[in-house]
């Protein structure tokens, strides 16, 4: 089986002061994987430079392409890049602001990521945004509104909708459920499950909370000062801590 | 898929020689030595159990053959796959595909219903949402979960209720290899007798057992033999 991301010795710095360094993993079809850290830890330095949304001063970042194998995507060009973005891969932000565009309609929202990949015939497009609303737990009934008519955790399934609606193979994810009520994170953390199994997803999910490392991600990857600390199995790691961060890490989590 | 072949022993668990110390950093760096020289083997249709006194380490060996505890040393293979040193794909693929757990407590994501929480393995390895459903229901009937609860999340029932729910989770699979941590414990007589007719009937289509029961009846009725763990504690240096 080929890996779906390989990523080799990737380090990015602001001026003097470290980002991340050294990271080095192997994303395999199927899996997701959990960044954890405290802020400042480099976990969203390393997110934005996987994404291309940052370039890392060092390392490469091999994503396996559908025409071509295994290319580095820091050697793309721009607009290879940016179809990249477009198809397959999704980023889902924390503040669903961020990936939406506030003044379009929910349909739109939707159906805008299809035109981007060349859908032009209107029917279709509305059809499948509307059957993408219905999955994400949007009344279809509510397809034209903007999202500044909805809820917090509605306006996080309309990102996802909107992400997930060209079929991408890799979907990364800052801080999914940050910033939402429990009983909202709940309900999106299961959609989120749903939707990685049945389109056999693989995603790279950054967040700092362990609950939803462990519900959601195979693997986990601890961070401090930029660098990785410890990998693994995610319930290896959160139940038999090796390093000493992760051991104080985990035994700082309140229990309810 | 056959997988008889690679086996060394027999075993669908085999075990040899494990070690395992925890080290507390944040605590003065403690080491702590729990087990040594552990080495069993189950083979298919049995069903062994794991005695030894509170502390002796049971809990820490099974959770080394289900993975989420490092094995620092030694070699445990379950259906043929090498779990010390493995990579999280291999540990992964083998829960989906061959080993089952039923832990000693639930832990699912809140508010999904009872129903999808014991269908879950199945749709995890891909049978249609109906099929998976309907042997759910079947699952929880046959455990006693009244019918009303099945579209609740299990977090808010009681603790044989829910201990219930985690065996239909745990059985709905026909897994060729099973870890049983007290699956009678805090059930009452009848469902205790279901749970262990489960077992018998996972142990006669070949699934090979490993399990944790204080209830002595229990243990008598299901297993073939014992494992007395205390051989595997480490004498302890209290001068360290």
């Amino acid at each position: 089986m080929t890996p779906l991301l390989k990523v080799e010795g990737l380090g990015k710095f602001y001026g003097r002061h470290l980002g991340c360094a050294d990271i080095s993993f192997t994303l395999w079809p199927g899996e997701v994987m959990g960044i954890v850290g405290e802020s400042g830890s480099g976990k969203s330095t390393l997110l934005n430079c996987l994404a291309g949304h940052m370039p890392p001063d060092t390392g490469r970042v091999m994503f396996d392409t559908r025409d071509q194998g295994l290319r580095d995507t820091l050697e793309m060009s721009e607009p290879e890049r940016r179809w990249l973005a477009r198809t397959d891969w999704a980023f889902v932000h924390q503040n669903p602001r961020d990936g939406l565009r506030m003044n379009v309609s929910a349909g739109g929202n939707v159906g805008d990521r299809l035109m981007a990949v060349g859908a032009r015939h209107y029917g279709d497009i509305r059809r499948q945004a509307s059957d993408w609303l219905g999955r994400v737990e949007i009344d279809a009934g509510r397809i034209d509104e903007r999202p500044r008519a909805f809820s917090g955790g509605m306006q996080q399934r309309l990102q996802i909708a909107r992400n997930l609606v060209t079929g991408p193979r890799l979907v990364f994810m800052d801080e999914p459920t940050g910033g939402l009520d429990v009983s909202v994170q709940a309900r999106l953390l299961d959609l989120l499950r749903g939707l990685v199994r049945h389109f056999g997803l693989s995603a790279v999910i950054v967040t700092h909370d362990l609950a939803v490392v462990r519900l959601l991600a195979d693997r986990l990857m601890v961070m401090k000062d930029g660098h990785v600390v410890e990998e693994g199995l995610t319930d290896q790691v959160l139940d038999d801590p090796q390093d000493a961060y992760t051991q104080l890490l985990v035994s700082s989590v309140l229990q309810v | 898929m056959s997988i008889s072949c690679k086996m060394k022993g027999g075993g669908m668990i085999e075990i040899s020689g494990v070690g395992k110390r925890f080290v507390l950093h944040n605590q003065g760096g403690v080491v702590l030595p729990v087990m040594e020289g552990a080495a069993l083997s189950v083979r298919p249709g049995e069903c062994v159990a794991l005695v030894g006194a509170s502390g002796a380490g049971k809990s820490t060996l099974m959770r080394m053959i289900w993975g989420n505890y490092r094995c620092d040393q030694g070699s445990i293979r379950v259906a043929g796959v090498e779990l010390c040193g493995a990579e999280p794909r291999d540990v992964i693929a083998l829960r989906r595909n061959r080993l089952g757990y039923v832990s000693q407590f639930l832990r699912v994501i809140p508010r999904v219903p009872t129903l999808r929480v014991v269908a879950e393995p199945l749709r995890a390895q891909g049978l249609a949402e109906a099929d998976a459903l309907a042997r759910a229901r079947a699952l929880l009937a046959r455990l006693n979960i009244p019918q009303r609860l099945w579209s609740l999340s299990p977090t808010t029932f009681s603790g044989g209720e829910q201990q219930r729910v985690n065996i239909a989770r745990g059985f709905i699979l026909d897994w060729p290899v099973m870890l049983l941590d007290e699956p009678t414990a805090s059930l009452d007589s009848a469902n205790r007798a279901v749970v262990l007719d489960l077992i018998a009937e996972a142990k006669a289509r070949g699934a090979a057992i490993l399990g944790i029961f204080h209830d002595a009846d229990a243990r008598a009725a299901v297993c073939d033999r014992e494992v007395d763990v205390t051989g595997f504690t480490p004498a302890r240096d209290l001068s360290a």
